[in-house]
């Protein structure tokens, strides 16, 4: 049975002498919402790649916007606008430190990387696609990442291009460098996939992008919260990421763009604060990044965003990337040895997503059988139905870890399986 | 917590792993899919109808534990009756698994449907246990296009 205890209390400081630093139950104590029971029973946070935990300082960053410097931003002369301004606009600074960017107008504060795909396939997408091009994607993306390129497919008459997988849940890169020819116009692909924990090789992806001279977007939503990204390594042209899967708050996220093309592109919304000049006649759009920011923005979520920065600088992530393999392969091992269970999506390099099936039991039962034992985890297609049909599956069950994750509580979940079998059959 | 063993009682376990008028009806005269886009359910509903009554009916597909049984034992319950009749006892069981059923004197006259009374506590699982009982209605309604929960 689950002991009783308290999960952090029986969880080892030091696992490996190559991150000894890291010290999970110090990390714990930052997401204070991890310390709670579900029905007297400690809560098991796995759905993490459907949104993740935030800690106390990202809280307390936001709480102290609205209760000492709420106000409207780049427009007020009064004090609190100044405050609020500062805030918000040192945020994009330490974004773009962070990802190493070279210029902050190439940071655009989104809703999250749904709406960061939306504005590239609607701005560019528009004015660069035309009928008879083609556009590549792969069979492991989101949603968010396959319909905004159908849309735009759908009004040009282009064509939508998928990379195949293997059955491992790996891309096909030899299959991905024969899809291009002269109509070839846009590349968009996930760095780490939602659904199988797949990490792709983006960067050769995008040295053969450019090879033909085409364009790509990365998908990086489930990448940040478990690696430090680089965009001018990866020399991306766009790449997007929400900031509530990287322990920051939700209603926000970025779009990294090259400035040359952010340049080139018309704006998405129009409205307040990304025009310099409006008549009837005509409108002089402002500079980057407001062009691309029409309204008031989640201002509170900017700032948060910020102090998420700040909490993440503060964590050594080669050492959280050594932690969350050390789960990913303990999991692994410990879930595969469960009869009739199996793992869908064996990559060799994957962050630590787990998706698997489970003999005669649906994905659903499993959920809420592991609720009842105050385990959290996601059920279903996981917005990605695609791969669904590609491993001839309806749904998933998927245990996604983070930083905070302990092997006590992968034993927790490994102990929930053989309870919801015993349950249902 | 809701308790588990409400939800997963033992006829829900029983119709999941043997579900009952399991098959295609290649003379049905009604054939309607149901699917819930949120987590990939999905089922066929056959129905013979002759002046009114459900001659006979039938499904297939794949889903949860708790929508599979729930078509098992709706197929089972509403065979033999009257297309009025059906339709009542759907507003019935979906009056017990939103849980506004009063009493458990109104719940026993629902025989085994009753074992769905658990589902209540469980707000996320309602659409699995309505699912195959919207595409019925569908059905008896002589709508031929997809259903869906949402």
């Amino acid at each position: 049975m689950r002991p009783a205890n308290e999960i952090v209390t029986s969880e080892p400081v030091v696992e490996s002498r190559l991150h000894k630093t890291f010290d999970v139950r110090k990390i714990r104590k930052d997401f204070p919402i991890l310390n709670q029971k579900v029905d007297g029973k400690p809560l098991v946070y796995l759905d993490n790649a459907a949104t993740s935990q935030k800690p106390q300082v990202v809280i307390d960053a936001m709480v102290k916007y609205y209760l000492e410097e709420n106000s409207n931003i780049h427009r007020g002369v009064h004090y609190l606008s100044e405050k609020a301004t500062q805030s918000y606009e040192a945020a994009r600074d330490k974004i773009q430190k962070y990802i190493n960017a070279s210029q902050r107008q190439e940071i655009i504060f989104v809703r999250g990387t749904t709406e960061g795909v939306n504005l590239v396939a609607s701005s560019y997408g528009r004015s660069n696609v035309k009928q008879g091009d083609e556009i590549i994607i792969s069979a492991m993306e989101h949603h968010s990442n396959i319909v905004p390129w159908q849309i735009l497919c759908e009004e040009k008459g282009a064509k939508l291009l998928i990379i195949p997988m293997n059955d491992a849940g790996e891309l096909l890169l030899d299959e991905y460098e024969k899809l291009f020819n002269s109509r070839t116009k846009f590349i968009a692909v996930n760095h780490v996939s939602n659904a199988l924990g797949t990490v792709n090789p983006i960067k050769q992806i995008i040295t053969i992008a450019h090879q033909y001279g085409v364009p790509v977007l990365v998908d990086g939503a489930q990448a940040v919260p478990h690696m430090r990204v680089d965009v001018l390594d990866l020399d991306c042209d766009f790449y997007v990421f929400s900031g509530h899967k990287m322990f920051g708050p939700t209603g926000v996220g970025v779009l990294y763009g090259k400035k040359k093309f952010l340049d080139a592109m018309p704006p998405y919304h129009g409205g307040g604060d990304m025009i310099k000049y409006v008549t009837f006649e005509k409108t002089i759009y402002n500079d980057l990044p407001n062009k691309f920011e029409a309204g008031t923005p989640n201002i509170a979520g900017g700032v948060g965003l910020g102090a998420t920065i700040d909490y993440l600088n503060k964590i050594d992530m080669t050492a959280v990337r050594a932690h969350e393999h050390e789960l990913l392969e303990y999991a692994t091992q410990a879930l595969s040895s469960i009869k009739g269970l199996s793992i869908i999506g064996t990559a060799k390099e994957k962050a630590s997503v787990i998706s698997f099936v489970l003999e005669d039991v649906h994905p659903h039962d499993i959920g809420t059988i592991l609720d009842d034992d105050g385990i959290a985890i996601r059920t279903g297609h996981h917005c990605a139905q695609p791969v669904m049909q590609r491993f001839g599956i309806p749904a998933t069950a998927r245990a996604s870890f983070a930083m905070y994750n302990t092997k006590v509580e992968v034993d927790a979940l490994v102990e929930g399986i053989y309870r919801v079998i015993e349950v249902l059959t | 917590m809701p308790a588990l063993n409400e939800l997963y009682q033992e006829i829900i376990l029983d119709h999941n792993k043997s579900p009952r008028n399991f098959r295609k009806m290649p003379d049905a005269t009604r054939k309607v899919e149901g699917y819930n886009p949120l987590c990939g359910d999905h089922y066929t509903v056959y129905v013979k109808l002759e002046d009114d009554i459900i001659k006979d009916i039938s499904f297939e597909g794949a889903g949860c534990a708790i929508s599979k049984a729930s078509a098992s034992v709706m197929s089972a319950t509403v065979k033999g009756k009257t297309k009025a009749e059906a339709e009542e006892l759907f507003e019935s069981f979906h009056t017990l698994v939103t849980g506004k059923m009063d009493g458990m004197a109104e719940i026993s006259t629902l025989g085994k449907l009753a074992a769905f009374s658990g589902v209540s506590e469980f707000p996320a699982r309602v659409k699995c246990a309505t699912l195959a009982w919207h595409t019925l209605k569908a059905a008896l309604e002589a709508k031929e296009e997809v259903v869906t929960t949402e």
